[in-house]
Parts: C-alpha cells; sequence; structure tokens
C-alpha cells in the first residue's frame, strides 16, 4: 500500500447543540486514511458515521481537532472529494447525460472534451442507450450507477461514500455495491464508505473501522486481507474462509443490544 | 402497430378508449340537456324569465354585442387587465418568495406577516388599493396582483424550503455558490410547484379583476355585470357569467399545455 497519507483526522470531537442540551456526537477522534485504499466505517445507528463524512468533505468544522486533506487543512467544502449518497440524488429533469455533467458544469468544466468524456463513461459503463432517458425510466441500481459517474466524471482524489447502497433492494444492492468495488479498485480510488452492512464493509474495505456508540470513539481497526482462488471481486470475497471470522469479530464490537 | 399486441391487449386498449368516449358524451349531453330543459321551461313560462333568462335570449343578446363590438371591448379590457394581474402577482410573488428562501432571517421575520395576509380575505383590501392606486386599470390590476401575491408567496417559499437537503449538499460538494444552487437546483425542483401556483393564479387574478371591476370601472366583464344587475336584465349578467367561464377554462388549459411541455421528464 502507498505511504501517502490522503486524510488525516487528528483529535475530532463533534458536538451538537439545540436549546436544551448539547450532544458529543464524536469525542478525539483520529484516523488516518492513505491513497488507494477502501476504508469502510461500521458503527451503531446514530454514532456519528455520517457526520465524520460531512467533516472529512469539509461540509462542516469538527468542534475541535484538525482535518487534512492531502496534508492541507481543510477549511471550506472540497472540490476535489467525491460524495455519494444513500439516495441517487439524481435530477429528476435533466436526462442521464445532463445529471453526469452538472458537477462539471458547477465547476464551469464543461467543454466538448469533458462532454465527450462523460458520454464515453457513461457507455463504458452500460448505459450508452439511456444518454437521452430521464432518471424515472432507469431502475434503482442504474440510477446509482449514474450517480458514480456523476462522481467519477470529476475524478476526485477522494471518494466519500454515505451508505450507498442502503436505498436498494437487496438483490441490487449485492449487484452495484460489486460492480462500484470493482470500478473503484480498477481506478485506483481512495474511499471512505460509511456503511451499516458488516458484510458490505468487509467485501469492499481494505480496512474496517469499527467505531462505538455516541460519542464516537475508534474501537477497533481491523485489516482486511483475504485469501482468493479467483479475480479480486467484492462478490468473491465473500466466498473467501476469512469472511466470517472477520464478520464475527466486528459482530462482537459492535455490541448491538436491542 | 394492433399486429405488435395480443388480443387481449386490443380489448383492454378498446376498452378503455370506449370508456374515454362515453365519459365525454355524456358530459355534452349533461350540458345541451341542461340548456334545452332550461329553454323549454322558460318557452312554456314554467319560470319567469326575468328572473332566469333563457339561452336563447343569451345567445341573440350575445350575437348583438357581438355585432356592434361592444362585448370584444369589455373581454378585451378584463383580459389585458387579468393577465397583467397575473404575471405581475406570479412574478413579484416568485421573487419575493427566493428573496425569502436566501435570507432565514427575513423569512423568519415576515412569516407572521405572511400568515396574517393570507388569513385575510384580500378583497376586503381592494377600496383601500382602489384609493390609493387611482380607479381605472392600474387599481384593478393592482388588486389582482394583491389576490394573487401572498399565495404564489407562500406556496413558492414552501416549495423551495422542501428541496432534499442531500440534493444541496451534493452541489455543495461540486462548490456551487448559493447562486448556482438556486439556479441549478432548487428553481428547477420547483417547477411542478410552480405550475400548480400558476393555475391557482388564473382564479384568483379573476377575483381580483371582477371585484375591481364591480368597484370602480366603466368597461369589462365585470362592470357589465354589475350593469345587469342593475338594470335587471339579467340575461346581460348571465351571458357575462357564460364568457368568463369560457376563457378562464381557456387560460387554464394554456397554462395545462403548458405544463405538458415542460414535463417530458416525468410520468
Amino acid at each position: 500500500m502507498d505511504i501517502k497519507k490522503i486524510v488525516e483526522l487528528k483529535d475530532i470531537s463533534m458536538l451538537y447543540h439545540t436549546l436544551t442540551e448539547e450532544t458529543l456526537a464524536i469525542k478525539k477522534l483520529d484516523l488516518d486514511i492513505y491513497t488507494g485504499e477502501i476504508v469502510g466505517i461500521v458503527g451503531p445507528s446514530g454514532c456519528g458515521k455520517s457526520t465524520l463524512l460531512s467533516i472529512i468533505s469539509g461540509l462542516i468544522k469538527p468542534s475541535k481537532g484538525i482535518v487534512k486533506v492531502n496534508g492541507e487543512p481543510v477549511e471550506a467544502p472540497l472540490k476535489n472529494i467525491g460524495y455519494m449518497f444513500q439516495e441517487d440524488q439524481l435530477f429528476d429533469w435533466r436526462n442521464i447525460l445532463n445529471n453526469v455533467v452538472v458537477g462539471l458544469e458547477i465547476q464551469g468544466k464543461l467543454n466538448d472534451k469533458t462532454l465527450q468524456q462523460a458520454k464515453d463513461m457513461i457507455a463504458n459503463y452500460g448505459l450508452g442507450e439511456f444518454m437521452d432517458s430521464y432518471p424515472y425510466q432507469l431502475s434503482g441500481g442504474m440510477r446509482q450507477r449514474v450517480a458514480l459517474i456523476r462522481t467519477l466524471i470529476l475524478r476526485p482524489d477522494l471518494l466519500l461514500l454515505d451508505e450507498p447502497f442502503s436505498a436498494l433492494d437487496y438483490q441490487t444492492r449485492l449487484a452495484i455495491a460489486d460492480e462500484v468495488g470493482i470500478i473503484l479498485k480498477k481506478e485506483k480510488k481512495t474511499a471512505v464508505m460509511v456503511t451499516h452492512d458488516i458484510a458490505e464493509a468487509i467485501s469492499l474495505s481494505d480496512r474496517v473501522v469499527v467505531l462505538s456508540n455516541r460519542p464516537a470513539v475508534i474501537k477497533d481497526i481491523i485489516d482486511i486481507k483475504l485469501t482468493y482462488n479467483d479475480i479480486v471481486s467484492p462478490m468473491k470475497s465473500r466466498e473467501a474462509p476469512e469472511f466470517r471470522h472477520y464478520f464475527n469479530r466486528i459482530w462482537k464490537e459492535l455490541d448491538i443490544h436491542v | 402497430m394492433s399486429n405488435k399486441y395480443s388480443k387481449e391487449h386490443e380489448i383492454f386498449v378498446d376498452k378503455i378508449k370506449r370508456e374515454k368516449k362515453s365519459i365525454l358524451i355524456t358530459q355534452i349531453s349533461v350540458l345541451i340537456i341542461g340548456l334545452l330543459l332550461w329553454e323549454i321551461a322558460a318557452q312554456f313560462k314554467w319560470i319567469d324569465t326575468f328572473l332566469t333568462s333563457s339561452p336563447s335570449a343569451i345567445w341573440k343578446l350575445f350575437l348583438n354585442y357581438m355585432k356592434n363590438g361592444q362585448l370584444m371591448k369589455h373581454v378585451g379590457i378584463s383580459v389585458y387587465e387579468t393577465i397583467a394581474g397575473f404575471i405581475f402577482g406570479t412574478l413579484l410573488g416568485i421573487i419575493i418568495a427566493i428573496l425569502l428562501w436566501w435570507s432565514n432571517f427575513w423569512a423568519k421575520v415576515l412569516d407572521p406577516y405572511l400568515v396574517v395576509l393570507n388569513s385575510l380575505p384580500k378583497t376586503a383590501l381592494a377600496p383601500i388599493i382602489i384609493i390609493w392606486v387611482g380607479a381605472g386599470y392600474k387599481g384593478i390590476i393592482v388588486t389582482a396582483i394583491s389576490i394573487s401575491i401572498v399565495v404564489t408567496i407562500m406556496n413558492m417559499y414552501e416549495s423551495y424550503k422542501s428541496v432534499d437537503e442531500d440534493k444541496i449538499k451534493l452541489l455543495q460538494t461540486f462548490g456551487a455558490t448559493k447562486f448556482q444552487v438556486l439556479r441549478k437546483l432548487i428553481l428547477p425542483a420547483s417547477i411542478p410547484s410552480m405550475i400548480s401556483t400558476l393555475k391557482i393564479n388564473i382564479g384568483l387574478s379573476w377575483v381580483g379583476v371582477i371585484v375591481g371591476e364591480f368597484l370602480v370601472s366603466r368597461a369589462g366583464i365585470g362592470w357589465l355585470i354589475v350593469y345587469g344587475g342593475q338594470v335587471f336584465k339579467l340575461d346581460i349578467v348571465m351571458m357575462s357569467i357564460f364568457i368568463l367561464g369560457l376563457i378562464s377554462a381557456v387560460m387554464y388549459k394554456l397554462i395545462s399545455i403548458l405544463e405538458d411541455k415542460l414535463f417530458k421528464w416525468s410520468k
């Protein structure tokens, strides 16, 4: 693995205020993310996983601590970061091509060359015939694929995935997670993925960070090393013999009591 | 195209088409039978035509008014006032709604005023407006604006606020400015609400114009109605109301056409 750190989180704390109380969501959290790795973040619901992504992207400022991306302290929302949400967040009134280029449009980078790149990319990801279709004409899985292209077209240094598959049905979810995993590895992207699905975290990630209940602290960081007989793919990795050990270990760490 | 589908599909399509047709035929029949009964009742003096007039009398009057150009004059004035009130009311309402979206502080400050203005029957303001702005077109147009603007502000502001937070966040991660968020997301996302507001505003603008014309005017459909009532010529009143209904239906239809044009992206 490349030694270069892309994200450094130092002593991050996050307080939420309401009129009647304040809540400590994240407490003194340290985490480094290295170039080229996929880091899965799992934790009990409401523990501040998504907050962590917003902090990395610069959308919200932590109450305490330092965030650095590529060695630079984060002051404002970063442009070199791709964010994927639970819902695909496609714009209903734009066709697929225009949805893909919305980020280029915002950044003033839309020209003949980038437009052609967008078209090629849509075709490469198997959506060529839907270029002029509108989002309602696509299935949930295809829509999430469009959302991924919209993110990748900006060539982000870092991808932040906030439970990106959880709005999909189970079968689609497996298929799309597999596809996205292969794409991220092929394109050598660095990604941080928040999920509540333990199996998904193991199958996609190089490392899994387990967070505690609120206030979130890091309980454990687990390096995932799976033995493959075959090509590396998230779907295949579920067959690896180590898979269930990791699963059990994370499950115990999460310490879920209903 | 028929041989692409199964027999069952054709029967299914036929059934739906037939139902559509019979609904249309019944709708037209209701109108014709209603008019016929009205006419017959008038002819046989079952009803007092002094109070109810009759379709044939209204038709004769209509032809008369058409011939001497009176009708076109009145209709033209009212339509002009309505369209002016509609356009300015809608545009001003949208602009104010955008400003409120832009400034949370002012949105909160103005909230109680909007609530009161919204529940207040705006026609009550008409006399004041007409005194302030002046009798004639201007006063009537401003009356029409006053009625549609508050609803526009409230509907559009609601719609701007209801845009998914994550979509805004998405644009922010692209580095969008607030103005870009407005232009690329908030405004296009609110087109459906805008269309329904337009539909409401057509009716409201007519209310403003008719009330304005009741109060001060020397021409227009509203004036014609008041005049007809004062001289006890109910056929003038009835004719005016028929025409009023017809024109607002046409305007409503125009907005529906606009809606279809804008909504190729939804089912």
